[in-house]
Parts: structure tokens; sequence; C-alpha cells
């Protein structure tokens, strides 16, 4: 075998690897973090008992899921039933692999990206692969043959269709500042001039008020609306099946966290870390740390909102996504186009 | 509403009217206890309902409740009994038809329309046959529409009440709402009961303000003996019964709240409330089953240091309620989820028979408390909030602000709280001490009799209500002269509340539906009996 094909595929083996470990560890103890800081904002405990600071919950809940009976109804549809979890949770683990989490920097004589694929329509792939989550949710609510099911179903294929809209047109500032499609571009079109969040500050908060919508997150979390829809689309599931549903959340939250970061906050970027003029892996160290920073913030972000507001009604939350979102969307690439124009950015 | 109280007299002018109207048509006429029941021909109800409705003189714009009694030894087999309420002339008034068998007595229905679950209710309960007027038919529903069962285990409709919906979309355009899944038959098991043994049953009424159900029965009886308490015993029924409404009114906030998504605030009122019930416990040994009261007086006195709790819990719970008024009061989605949702106009709330919050939230100050003031509640200083709009933000404002009122009212009363006996002095009332029932022999008489022969009650009919935490908590209790009533009715908001969520839900949107459910606070344990 070509020795340059082999290095690839040990190195893209390698990312892959230890990628998919972060995410996952990161998405098992956000279950643990958002019950520990809604138990804080509520004056309350949280789990504090499975190991110290009840850091061990997650595993547990792992095990538990693991070895709980998977109930199928009869009423269901199997092939689809079985399929959608996979099809919601595959996109939301994918979605992470084109967002870098640090500068490339040399490793054992090479030069390696903190990225598992470095390609040139990033941006591209993360809506695409966002855009496929629905068909899990909406297939999982109609195989279920449950009336609240398919509420919650056609209610967030509503509600995806129309924030990935907004979602969408508030990147495009970004875009036509950085000029690229490619993740790694924007953010050095960042650490050149700047934060997309000083200059692009509307397209950010349309960007993060869609973000929240699209993982189906208080205040728009209508498909699963406990209180009205039982639990929406996954009602009707049970054991690991309904925990993919939960998995697949959280790691639609880190991902989303994760391209706000890359995209509006200089992704890995620490001001001012140059003058510092530490050796190339410390610098690649804090940067990767920063991010981390960064991402955990609107991680926290997240679980705040979610314990502080009510949840909105269907038709408000489409007249805000088409009413209010879209517009000021427009008018930010217009804004944006200025500023290009002008050179500014 | 401020000013001096007005005792409500009994309408005897009523009597004369309606003979000049309808000649003939009034058999019987019987006054007990300053309360005025008229027996009417059955064919002439409906003509005098209407009648006794739209004169300006009765104005009895309100039915309480309808009842239906079953006798064995008359010569009439069942007696329909309407309790008539008037808003603007505070006055009270009960009517009656009597039925042989197989008759049928038209439905009042059209005269007020909230009597269509009382009287449903009283022919399943005891038997006589209400004709209902045929329903208008309105084909509302075009299109294509789905059936949902919600309930009665949904996580929201507060219990076992179940609502089929015909939806469109998420269009609600048909409620149709089942109860009765908690029936436990409470009223014809009081007929086999003495008076004090029924108290623990209304515990289990609503559920959530036992004390406030345990006074409203007990000053039935009360009212029935012809006693009042002393004044100690008045002044911590007050307070059980604000306690009750602080405590029952944190529980609707959190839960409606979180039934909007708003899941923090349910934690903040538990929090709250569990204080509360430490109160409770404290009082009367357990948290939410109390049967604290006691015909002619309470169970038992206060327990050292509870006035220092109540006072302690008065000390932060205004900081508290202010924090939860923050978070959501002028929250837009909150504003957005509550405003111009489940309106309800105070002309079809009355006609309803909508009362407590759910009708002071349409901008009618009717509160039993001033109105028909009981326990010195005349001579508390207390305002009663109203809202505007009658929807469910209206509703929400006004309880919130009741409960501020009733820590005002708490105040006061523990300012006030005499020394004194807490039960009345009446050896065939209230049982004798025990150390004297072990050395005396008449007390151990009295004692003796009171426990096997129970209190016996006038022959009679009274209806008493108070303003529990839900609306108008009322008591009819006939008594034959014996241990146990003839019939015991429970007038409990909750169920006639429920009857306006067609009003509200129809015409909203799926989630409407559940902030309408959510601001009508019903409690199932209240609806069923």
């Amino acid at each position: 075998m070509d020795p340059d094909i082999a290095r690839v595929l040990v190195e893209s083996a390698v990312k892959i690897a230890l990628f998919f470990f972060i995410l996952l560890t990161v998405v098992a103890y956000m279950t643990l973090v958002e019950r520990r800081v809604s138990a804080w904002i509520q004056d309350r405990q949280g789990p504090n008992r499975v190991g110290p600071l009840g850091l061990l919950q997650p595993l547990a809940d792992g095990i538990k899921f693991l070895f709980k009976e998977e109930v199928t109804p009869p009423h269901v549809y199997r092939p689809v039933y079985l399929l959608a979890p996979m099809l919601i949770f595959v996109p939301a683990l994918v979605t992470f692999s084109v967002i870098p989490i640090g500068p490339a920097l040399e490793l054992f004589g090479q030069r390696v990206r903190l990225q598992i694929a470095d390609v040139d329509n990033g941006v591209l792939v993360i809506l695409a692969f966002a855009s496929m989550g629905v068909y899990g949710i909406a297939l999982a609510g109609w195989s279920s043959s449950n009336k609240y099911s398919l509420m919650g179903a056609l209610r967030s294929s509503a509600q995806l269709i129309s924030y990935e809209l907004a979602m969408g047109l508030s990147i495009v500032g970004v875009l036509m500042a950085a000029g690229s499609l490619r993740l790694n571009d924007i953010v050095q079109h960042q650490i050149e001039h700047g934060w997309n969040l000083i200059w692009q500050l509307p397209g950010f908060l349309i960007f993060l008020t869609a973000a929240f919508a699209e993982t189906n997150r208080l205040p728009f979390d209508l498909p699963e609306a406990e209180t009205e829809l039982v639990a929406g689309y996954h009602t009707e599931y049970s054991g690991m099946r309904f925990s993919m549903f939960y998995m697949a959340e959280y790691a639609n939250m880190v991902t989303a966290s994760a391209l706000a970061v890359t995209l509006y906050c200089g992704g890995y970027h620490v001001p001012g870390l140059h003058l510092l003029r530490l050796p190339e892996p410390a610098a690649a160290l804090v940067q990767v740390l920063a991010f981390g920073l960064k991402v955990g913030f609107f991680l926290f972000l997240y679980v705040w909102v979610r314990w502080t507001l009510p949840r909105f009604r269907y038709d408000q939350l489409m007249n805000l996504g088409w009413k209010v979102l879209l517009p000021v969307a427009v008018l930010h690439i217009l804004w944006v186009s200025f500023l290009v124009l002008m050179n500014w950015t | 509403m401020e000013g001096p109280y007005i005792a409500p007299d009994p309408p005897r002018f009523v009597v004369d009217r309606l003979n000049g109207r309808f000649p003939g048509s009034v058999l019987d006429v019987a006054e007990f206890r300053g309360e005025i029941t008229v027996v009417v021909a059955k064919d002439a109800l409906l003509d005098v309902t209407l009648f006794l409705r739209d004169d300006p003189e009765t104005a009895f714009d309100m039915l309480t409740v309808v009842t239906g009694t079953h006798y064995l030894d008359r010569d009439y087999d069942y007696e329909v009994l309407y309790h008539l309420y008037s808003l603007p002339k505070n006055h009270r008034l009960r009517l009656k038809v009597r039925l042989r068998e197989g008759d049928t007595v038209s439905s009042v229905t059209p005269v007020w329309p909230g009597a269509n679950w009382p009287e449903r209710e009283a022919r399943a309960s005891s038997g006589p046959s209400m004709r209902p007027v045929p329903a208008e038919g309105e084909d509302y529903l075009h299109g294509e529409t789905m059936v949902v069962n919600m309930g009665p285990s949904h996580p929201s409709t507060h219990g076992v009440l179940r609502l089929v919906l015909t939806l469109d979309g998420e269009v609600v355009k048909a409620v149709q709402p089942h109860v009765g899944y908690l029936h436990r038959g409470m009223e014809k098991i009081a007929e086999g009961m003495t008076y004090n043994q029924f108290v623990p049953y209304t515990d289990r009424l609503d559920y959530l303000a036992p004390l406030s159900n345990n006074v409203g029965f007990i000053l039935a009886v009360e009212k029935l003996l012809g006693i009042t308490v002393p004044a100690r015993a008045q002044v911590i029924r007050v307070m059980g019964c604000e306690i009750a409404r602080i405590s029952a009114h944190l529980l609707w906030l959190g839960t409606g709240a979180l039934d909007l998504g708003a899941a923090t605030v349910f934690f903040h009122t538990f929090r709250e409330r569990e204080t509360l019930y430490n109160i409770i416990e404290a009082l009367t040994g357990t948290r939410m089953t109390t049967s604290y009261t006691r015909v002619g007086g309470l169970a038992r006195d206060l327990p050292p240091g509870w006035t220092e709790q109540v006072r302690a819990f008065l000390g932060t719970f205004p900081a508290a309620l202010d924090e939860l008024d923050a978070l959501l009061t002028r929250n837009t989605i909150w504003m957005k989820r509550t405003q111009g949702i489940g309106r309800i106009s105070a002309r079809d709330a009355i006609a309803l028979g909508l009362t407590g919050p759910n009708l002071r939230g349409t901008g009618v100050a009717y509160d039993v408390r001033r109105t028909e003031p009981y326990s010195g509640y005349e001579t508390y200083e207390f305002d009663v909030p109203v809202g505007a709009t009658g929807d469910a933000y209206d509703r929400y404002l006004v309880r919130l602000e009741e409960m501020r009122q009733s820590v005002k009212i708490l105040d006061q009363a523990l300012r006030r709280l005499p020394d004194g006996p807490i039960s009345v002095d009446d050896p065939k009332i209230t049982l004798p001490k025990k150390e004297r029932v072990l050395t005396s022999m008449e007390e151990l008489i009295e004692q003796f009799m009171i426990v096997t022969e129970g209190i016996k009650g006038p022959v009679g009919e009274v209806y008493h209500a108070i303003e529990a935490p839900k609306g108008e908590l009322g008591f009819y209790i006939k008594s034959e002269g014996d241990k146990s009533p003839y019939r015991l009715q429970i007038r409990s908001p909750s169920f006639i509340n429920l009857q306006a969520i067609e009003t509200m839900a129809v015409g909203g949107l799926l989630s409407d539906l559940i902030a309408v459910v959510a601001s009508l606070d019903p409690v199932m344990g209240e609806v069923d009996r």
C-alpha cells in the first residue's frame, strides 16, 4: 500500500475514534450537567449519590438503559420504527466531524489538523446532515401509529423547516465575510479580522434562536411537549432506543454549540495568545481548551434557558420563525453586504 | 368592596311575588335558620325560574347547585332542589319540586346553562328525571378531523379528567369531558355516618385544601344545630382556611406553569408548600388528611410554637412569591400563552355558575367571605382582587394576589388570636375531658352518648357555603332529626367550574386547552366526590 494512503487512514481512524469518544462522553455528561444545573436552579440537590458528586451517574444510566426491556407495541410499523432512532442519532454524530477544535500542529513529524475532515464545503455538510435529523423524528412519529406521536412529528417537521431557513440565512453573512464555506477559513478570517460576533450580532442571535429550535429545546420543545403530547414523537419508545433520541438531542446541542463558537466566537481562537510565545503544542492545547470552554458556555446556556422559560405555542413559534427571524435575517445579509463592500470586515 | 357588610336577609318577599305572579303554583314555604325553601308545582318550574332570574327584584342570576333527594315514605318519591343565588341582591332561595316515580320535570338549562352537569349528577345519583331540552344542532365539523382521547392518565389533566377532543390539525373543534373516574359515593356514605365521622371524607374532596373543606362541612352542621363556636376556634379556623388557600394556589401555580413548560416554578412553589405542610403537620398530625374540625370546635388546640412557625413563614413567603411573580408575570412567552386564552365573559361565567378565582377573573367581585361572612371574616381587612377580561392571565393574576391577601389575613389572625376554649361548652356536642370521664359518672355518660349515638340534628335543611380556594364550596344538609343527614349534597366548585371548559377551549389550539385546564384549576377529588 502506498505509505501516504496508509498514513491518512491511520490518522483518520485515530481521530475518528478520539472524536467519537469525546463526543459521546460529553453527551453522557451533559445529561448529568443538565440534571445538576436544573437542580441548582430549582433549589434542590439533583443526582449526587453515584460516585463522587454523582459523577458516575451517566454510567449507571447507560447500564440501566442497556438492560431495560425494549417494549415494541404491536401496532407500530416495525421497519421504520426500528430505523428512526438510528436515523436521528447518526447525523447528530456525523455533523461534528467537520468542526475544527484546534489549530493544525506538528505531531510525530506530521502536520495534523484537529478535525476529522477538512472539507471545502463544511458549512453545507453541516446543514445537510442537520436536515437529516428531521427524518428520524418524522418517521418515529409516523411509524408509532399513535396520535400524540404523529402530532409531535408534524410539529417538528414544520418547525425544523421554518427554522432551518432562518439559520441558513443567518450563516450567509458569515460566509460572505469569510468568502469561504470551509470552517477553517472562517476561523482564520476571525483570527485576522476579529470575531464575527462583533460585526454580526443580529446574525448571531438569529443563529442562536434557530439552533434552539433545531435541537428541540425549550422554549421550542414542541415536538415532545410533555404536558401536551405526553412525550411527542418518542412516546412509544423505551429502553436503549428511547435513550438514542435523548443522546441525539444532546449530541445536536454539542454540535450546535460548537458551530456557534466556530462561526461567531472565533472557534479555537484565543485573543492575545501569540504574545505569550508558547511552544506550539502548548499553544494548541490552550486553544483546544478555550474551544471547549466556549462550547461549554453555550451548553450551559441551553440548560439555563430550558429551566427558566415557558414553552411557546405552535403557531407563535411559526410566527416568530417566518415573520421575525426570516425578515431580520434578510436585512442582516444586506448589512453584511454593506460591510463587505466597504471592506470593513 | 369596602364598607358595611350586609348580612344576607332571607328574601321573604319573593314568596309574595311568586304568589302574585303564579297563583297556585307555590305549594309550600318553609323557613329554617334564615333560609327560605319554596316548593313549586313541577309544571310551573320553567316559568318560575325564568321569572326569578329576570325579575329585577329577585334577580337570581346564578344556580348554585341542584340536589336530588329520594324518599321512601312520602306521597312523593323525589325532591329536586335548586339552590339559587343572586349576585346583585346577595340573597339565596331554595326551590323545590316534588316528583312521583315516572314523573319528569323540565331541565332548567335554558335559564341557567350551568344547570347542565348538576342536573345530570342529580339524575345519576338520586333518580329524578329531568327532561333534557334538545340541544341546538350545530355542525361545526368540516374537513378531516381527528378524535384524540386525552386522559384519564394524561400528564396535564390534573388527575383523572378525561377529555375527548375533536381536532382539526391543532385546532380544538369540540371537547367532550368525561368525569367520574374518582367517584367514591361520598354523599351516600354520609347518610350512614354521624356528622363527626364524615369529617375525614371532606379531606378527600379538594385534597389540596383539606383544612378548608373541614371548616366548610362543619360550619354547615353547626348552622343546622344553630351553634356558634368560641372566638379562638373561629380564628384558628380562619387561619386554617387561609393556609389551605395559599397551599392550594401554590400548587395551581406550580402545575400550571409546568403545563406551559416552565418547570422551575413548580419546584419553587413546592419548596414553599413544604413549609406549609410542616405547619399543617404540626397542627393536625398529618400533612394531607387533616380532619381538624369537630362539630362545635376543633380536634385539638394549637401546639406550642405553632404561631412562631406561621409567623416565620409569613416573613419569608412574600419574597418567595415576588420571585415567582418576577419569573412569570412580565415574561413575554408567559403572556403570549395566557393573555386572551380561555376567555369567558362575566355574563357567561355567572350563567354557568362559575365561582372563585375563575369568576373573579371576569371582574365579578363575588367572594363568600365578603357576601356571607362566616367565622368572623367580616372583621378582617382584605381585598378581593378581580380581573378585567376573564382570560387565563387574569385568573393567574387574581390567584397570585389572593395569596398576598391570605398572608394579610393570616397576619391579622395571628395578632388577634384570643385565649379561651376551642369548643362549645355543650355536653351534647363536645366530648368531655378524659380525666373527668374516668372519674365522674356524668361525664362518662355524656361521652358514651356522643360516641354511641352521635350528635342529633333538628329536623330541617340548611345550605352553607364557604369561599374555598377553588370557589364556593357549599354543603346542603337535609336532616330528619337523626344522628346522620338524610341527604348530604356537596356543591363542589371544581365540578361546576369545569363546565366552562367547552366555552373556553373550543376554537383554540391544543396548547391553549392545556392552558385553559390549568387556569380552571380543577381538582378531581372534588369534581367526582
